[in-house]
Parts: C-alpha cells; sequence; structure tokens
C-alpha cells in the first residue's frame, strides 16, 4: 500500500506531459482537421482528393506505426525530441480522425444552408465561416469528446519512443523498485481520472453549446 | 411595352440521363407574379434554381434588368443580391436566432453597421409579424413563422425579384394560411415574384400569369381566369382536374375560404 | 546511383516479406480471438447494465468505466504483472490476448447496450404478451436486433482491433509489427521494414473493411448505430 502511494507520487508529475501532449495535439489536430475537412467538400478536386488519401491513409495505421515513422523521421532528419515526435505524430492521427467528424457533421448539415446562404448573396467562403462551420462545430461535440479521451489514452503510447510521460514514470518506478503491478494500477488510477474529468468537462461544454435543432 | 425584369431564355438541364427542362424561356415583367404549376419533378424547382444560378443550366440564358446572369465575368453573388430565394424547407440558420439570420447577410454581405442591421432587421419581421419572436432560435419556431423569418430575410436585402420555391408544400396545413398571406401583402405591394407551388387558390387570386409546367417544357401559360375557366391545351385540363378532385376549387389551403369563392 | 538502390531496397522488402507474414497471421489471430471473446463477455455486460439494478449492474459498469477510461496499453501492463501475482503463468501471447479481450468486451457491450435501447419497447412488450418469458423475449427478439443494429459500430471495432493489437509489441509478442521492430534492430535498416509494415496494414484494413462492409449489408436492418464507437472508420 505505502508502495502504491510512492508510485502515484513519483508518476503523478509526468501528467503535465501528458495533458500537454493531449491538448497539444488536439489542437493542432483540430484545425489541420477542419481544414482537411473543408478541403474535402469544398476544394477542387486536387485538394478534396489529397485530404481524401491522407484521411485514409493515416487511419489505416495503428498508431504505433505513425508514432515510429516520425520518430524516425526526427532522428535521421529533423533533430527533435521524442516528445516532440511524438506529438508530431499524435497531431497527424488526430487530424485524421476529426477530418471525419467534421465531414461528417458538415454533411449532416445537408445542402440547403449553404444554397440559402448563397441565395443570399454570399461568397463561399463567407458561407462556410459564418453559416456552415458554426453550426458543423456545434454538431460535432459529442463526437469531438470521444476523439479526446482517445487521444488521452493513445498518449500512453508515446513512452514507446522515449517521451517522459504518465506511462514511462509507472514503467520506471516499477523497474527500479523490481515490483510492477502496483506502478502500474497507480498509473491506470491517474488516467482514469483524467478522463473522467475531460469526460466531464466536455459534457458541460456540450450542454452549454447545443445547438437546437 | 415595359421591358421585363427577368428574362430566361431557353434554359436546358439534365441530371444523369434525365432531361428535367427541354428549352423552357420565360419573361417576367416588373410587379407580375408569375405562379409555376405542374406535376412533381418536372422540373420546376430546378427552373427556379437556375434563375439565381443555384444550378447552373447546360444551355440557356438568364437576364436580370439586363445584365446576363449565365455570362462568364458576372458577378453572381452581386446578383443574387438583388434576388431573393424562400426554400420549400426554410433553411433558416439554427445557430442563430431570427433577428440574426435577418442580420447575418446584411451584415456581412452588405457591410451594413450591426445597429443599422439589427433595426432594419426587426423592421422586416415586423412586417411578416414576427417582431415578438425576434430573439427566438429556429427550433423555437413552428413552421409557419419560420418560413415567414426566411421571408423577412430575403426581403432584407432589398431583392428586385422573389423567388418562392413551393414555399409552403413542407408545412402543416393550418400554418399555410400565415405564409400565403405574408406573400399576397408582398404581391400587393408590387414585387415581382415567380413562385412554384401547388396552391391554387392563392395561385387564381393573386397571380397575374399562371405557367403550367409539364416534362421540361411549357405547356400553357395565361391569365388564371383564361386557364382554370377555358384552358387551351388538353394536358393543362387533366391536370388542373387532378387538382381539383384532390385539394377541392381552392387548391392545396384547407384553413382559407373566401368571400365570393364558389 | 539512385536506380540500384531502390531494386536493393525492394528486393530487401522482399526478403523480409516472409518474416512479417508470419508476425500477421500472429495479429490476425489476436484479432480474432480477441473480438470473438470479447463479444461473449460483451453480451451478459451489456444485459446486466441494461436490464439490472443493485450491485450486478454497478460491477458491470465499473468495469466497463475502467476498461474504457484507461490506455489499453496500462491494461495491458496490468495484465502481464498481474497475472504471475495471481498464480496464472501461462503465455505472453495468452496474456496480450485476454488484455485485448477485456477491453474489446468493454467497447463492444457499450455499442451492444447502445442497440438494445435502440430496440423499440414495443418490439418487447409484443413478445411478452404472446406468453415469451423474459429471457426468451430477450434472446429471440430483442438480442437479434440489437445485434444487427450494433453492426455498423462493431465493423469499427474490427478495423480497429487490427490496428491496436500492435500495442502487443510493448510485451514482445511476435506480431507484425514487432516483427518490423525485430528487422529494423537486426538489420539497421528502418525505413524499408517500417514502411512496408505500413503498406501491410494499409492492404489489410481495406480488406478487412471491404468484408465488413459485405457482411453489413448482408444482415443491416435501416436504422440507428448503438452507442458510442471508438474512431470512425467508415
Amino acid at each position: 500500500m505505502a508502495y502504491f502511494l510512492r508510485c502515484l507520487k513519483f508518476i503523478l508529475p509526468a501528467a503535465k506531459t501528458t495533458l500537454l501532449l493531449t491538448v497539444a495535439a488536439l489542437g493542432i489536430g483540430l484545425v489541420a482537421g477542419l481544414l482537411l475537412a473543408v478541403a474535402r467538400i469544398y476544394g477542387g478536386k486536387a485538394a478534396a482528393g489529397l485530404a481524401s488519401a491522407y484521411s485514409r491513409i493515416v487511419r489505416s495505421l495503428p498508431t504505433l506505426v505513425v508514432l515510429f515513422i516520425f520518430y524516425s523521421l526526427s532522428s535521421s532528419l529533423l533533430h527533435i525530441s521524442g516528445v516532440t515526435a511524438a506529438l508530431l505524430a499524435l497531431s497527424a492521427c488526430t487530424a485524421a480522425y476529426q477530418s471525419e467528424i467534421f465531414r461528417g457533421a458538415i454533411q449532416s448539415l445537408g445542402t440547403g444552408q449553404m444554397a440559402a446562404a448563397r441565395s443570399l448573396g454570399m461568397t463561399r467562403p463567407m458561407a462556410i465561416r459564418y453559416v456552415i462551420l458554426p453550426q458543423a462545430l456545434r454538431l460535432a461535440i459529442p463526437s469531438w469528446s470521444n476523439e479526446a479521451a482517445i487521444v488521452l489514452k493513445d498518449s500512453s503510447l508515446a513512452s514507446a519512443v522515449g517521451a517522459t510521460e504518465i506511462f514511462r514514470r509507472a514503467q520506471q518506478v516499477g523497474a527500479a523498485h523490481h515490483d510492477y503491478l502496483p506502478a502500474y494500477l497507480a498509473c491506470g488510477l491517474i488516467y482514469f481520472v483524467l478522463t473522467f474529468l475531460t469526460n466531464r468537462g466536455l459534457d458541460l461544454m456540450q450542454r452549454k453549446f447545443k445547438l437546437k435543432l | 411595352m415595359p421591358q421585363p425584369i427577368l428574362r430566361i431564355e431557353n434554359i436546358h438541364k439534365a441530371y444523369g440521363k434525365t432531361q428535367v427542362l427541354r428549352g423552357v424561356s420565360l419573361d417576367v415583367y416588373p410587379g407580375e407574379v408569375v405562379v409555376i404549376i405542374g406535376p412533381s419533378g418536372t422540373g420546376k424547382s430546378t427552373l427556379l434554381r437556375c434563375v439565381n444560378q443555384l444550378t447552373v443550366p447546360d444551355q440557356g440564358r438568364v437576364w436580370l434588368e439586363g445584365v446576363e446572369l449565365t455570362a462568364k465575368g458576372t458577378d453572381i453573388n452581386k446578383a443574387r443580391e438583388r434576388i431573393g430565394m424562400v426554400f420549400q424547407d426554410f433553411n433558416l440558420f439554427t445557430h442563430l436566432t431570427a433577428v440574426q439570420n435577418v442580420m447575418l447577410a446584411l451584415t456581412k454581405v452588405k457591410r451594413m453597421r450591426p445597429e443599422e442591421a439589427r433595426a432594419k432587421a426587426m423592421a422586416e419581421l415586423e412586417k411578416v409579424g414576427l417582431a415578438d419572436k425576434a430573439d427566438l432560435y429556429p427550433a423555437e419556431l413552428s413552421g409557419g413563422q419560420k418560413q415567414r423569418a426566411a421571408i423577412a430575410r430575403s426581403l432584407a436585402m432589398d431583392p428586385e425579384v422573389m423567388l418562392f420555391d413551393e414555399p409552403t408544400s413542407a408545412l402543416d396545413p393550418e400554418l399555410i394560411g400565415e405564409v400565403l398571406e405574408v406573400m399576397r401583402k408582398l404581391a400587393e405591394e408590387g414585387m415581382t415574384m415567380l413562385v412554384v407551388s401547388h396552391e391554387m387558390g392563392f395561385a387564381r387570386e393573386v397571380a397575374d400569369r399562371i405557367v403550367f409546367l409539364e416534362n421540361g417544357v411549357i405547356v400553357e401559360e395565361g391569365p388564371p381566369e383564361q386557364l382554370f375557366q377555358d384552358p387551351k391545351q388538353e394536358r393543362t385540363r387533366e391536370f388542373l382536374w387532378k387538382l381539383t378532385e384532390l385539394y377541392g376549387n381552392h387548391g392545396g389551403s384547407r384553413s382559407r375560404r373566401r368571400p365570393g369563392c364558389s | 546511383m539512385l536506380l540500384t538502390e531502390i531494386a536493393e531496397e525492394l528486393a530487401f522488402a522482399w526478403r523480409i516479406l516472409p518474416e512479417l507474414m508470419k508476425g500477421l497471421v500472429v495479429t490476425l489471430e489476436l484479432t480474432g480471438l480477441s473480438l470473438v471473446a470479447g463479444l461473449v463477455l460483451a453480451i451478459p455486460v451489456s444485459m446486466l447494465r441494461t436490464y439490472t439494478r443493485g450491485p450486478l449492474n454497478w460491477l458491470a459498469t465499473a468495469y466497463v468505466e475502467v476498461f474504457r477510461g484507461t490506455p489499453l496499453l496500462v491494461q495491458l501492463f496490468v495484465v502481464y504483472y498481474g497475472l504471475p501475482e495471481m498464480g496464472v503463468v501461462w503465455s505472453r501471447f495468452f496474456s496480450a490476448w485476454l488484455a485485448l479481450t477485456l477491453n474489446s468486451a468493454a467497447y463492444q457491450s457499450e455499442y451492444i447496450r447502445g442497440a438494445i435501447l435502440s430496440v423499440s419497447e414495443g418490439q418487447l412488450l409484443a413478445a411478452r404478451s404472446l406468453g415469451m418469458p423474459p429471457i426468451q423475449a430477450f434472446r429471440w427478439v430483442v438480442l437479434p436486433q440489437a445485434l444487427r443494429l450494433a453492426l455498423p459500430a462493431w465493423s469499427n471495432e474490427v478495423a480497429y482491433m487490427v490496428k491496436y493489437v500492435s500495442v502487443v509489441y510493448m510485451i514482445a509478442v511476435q506480431e507484425l509489427f514487432t516483427r518490423a521492430q525485430g528487422i529494423i534492430s537486426r538489420t539497421f535498416k528502418v525505413w524499408t521494414p517500417l514502411l512496408e509494415v505500413a503498406v501491410v496494414y494499409l492492404a489489410v484494413v481495406y480488406l478487412v473493411t471491404r468484408l465488413m462492409d459485405s457482411v453489413e449489408r448482408r444482415f443491416r436492418i435501416p436504422g440507428l448505430e448503438g452507442g458510442v464507437e471508438r474512431r470512425e472508420m467508415v
């Protein structure tokens, strides 16, 4: 028991890294995902094709594979840290999934919204910015919350490329004392609490911004 | 003879293998109310969408006050500011209140200042009888209120022509009347209107001209008295007979009885 | 000369393919076994959560919440290190299978639960009014519909599993990704094995998706999808 608590103490500071990875990856993924979704629906053949290909390919790959691709890229070409490589990899993955979420949300709006906006003399970019996206983003919130939880949990895989986040700390403390199970249970607890808080927070957001349909 | 405000010339449109419009031409004069009737799926909506180029015709041209909308160099967004469109499914922006819906194009397209835009928006909502519902979201409005708000949204742009694409087809019967009332007032004020509708009562009383479109061509057109009482074409007669069977002499609007109708 | 380099790499890629395929077999084995075992576990769990109250319900809910609220990687290690403490010492493969099963069952039970809730109450009422006892009514009326309604989410789960089995690399189970890493550390060639394994994943996921599509088409009831999906594959 005392050891379990010691593990918790040792692992907890790494939560900062985990949260940083998660939030940053989600943020980059949000911007990139939106751009990809808009490109797929409103872009020309080339843009739409590229966005579609990117989404398909990345979503077919395990997160670990993407992580190692970026890690290898980083050590041979870019000389960036394990954490940064992990961040880029996680961002690349979530961007693909988020593009699907936003694509679905935009499509669920139907064509009438764009038609109405255009019929009032709005240009396409104007319509996308003031009519389509405000509604699509709100519609996407539930799926997005799901994705946020997934990114949080996937951040544990960053340990495989050397990022010192929660799971890695658990491995370290377990190895140091040759007593692994309590360490992993402790890190599981921390993840559980983080996921729980994230879900609650996003639930509140969902209630506040819900679109009345 | 005044110049037509809207000229539609030889419009052809096909979707895949289906030829929806086969050479439709129509002139609309200022202040005229033209109602287009015809069986479902004959391209009535498509024709309307070809006017403001929401659908681009395969062949044919459209002029608004002498400006050719189908020409390559035309700024279609500017042109659309002068044409208002009302949709069967209303298409109100769900993330905005009624007044915000009306204000959006005013602030973004016409670049009005927010206070000006709000004042104008409230005035338009007042005209359609929705001033007290200004701050409600579309989800909180009834079907008839939604459509009236949509009409106010289009009118706020001060268009020269209003297009109505089956404006009451998605409404419950008891709500149709309030929308037709707004449309009738608009006609009385001299707005040029091109209306696709099944509302025969409305067509009879408000239209200056009725156009019967079937299989992608105009079968017959003329003033209501002529079409309803003495149609020249057999198919017109058949179609109108079918409608009268279905809806009675007042077309689809079962809730309004006007004095003097038989 | 660039061309000879490329030719060399391709020859290398061809040479390592058999070893990767051996790994792929293990991946598919783990995927299939975990999905099936997961389904077997998920049905009772979803039943407990939908139809019971009190301790049984709490237990089932706690299980689902814990396994959905923690990373698969952590669950894998807890099982891997936890089993010996409980006196169970089997292979790594077994630990991997168990962790994947427990994880998948938690998610599958959510899809099924959502699907059960989507099956309208009227169905159950009709069955009861015909004299069917509750378990029978569930087994023959609600469950078949729920399983079909859950199909889209389930197809998603299949594609998800194929990818996430790669996590067992961390406990050195010799599946596809682990093999690729093994080749990398032996030959010091990084890019060809990595890209090759990526291509294999692309192909496998594509085929699996197509397969699930035709299964879905055969069994689908038009209507709602059940529950929350992991991530959209379609």
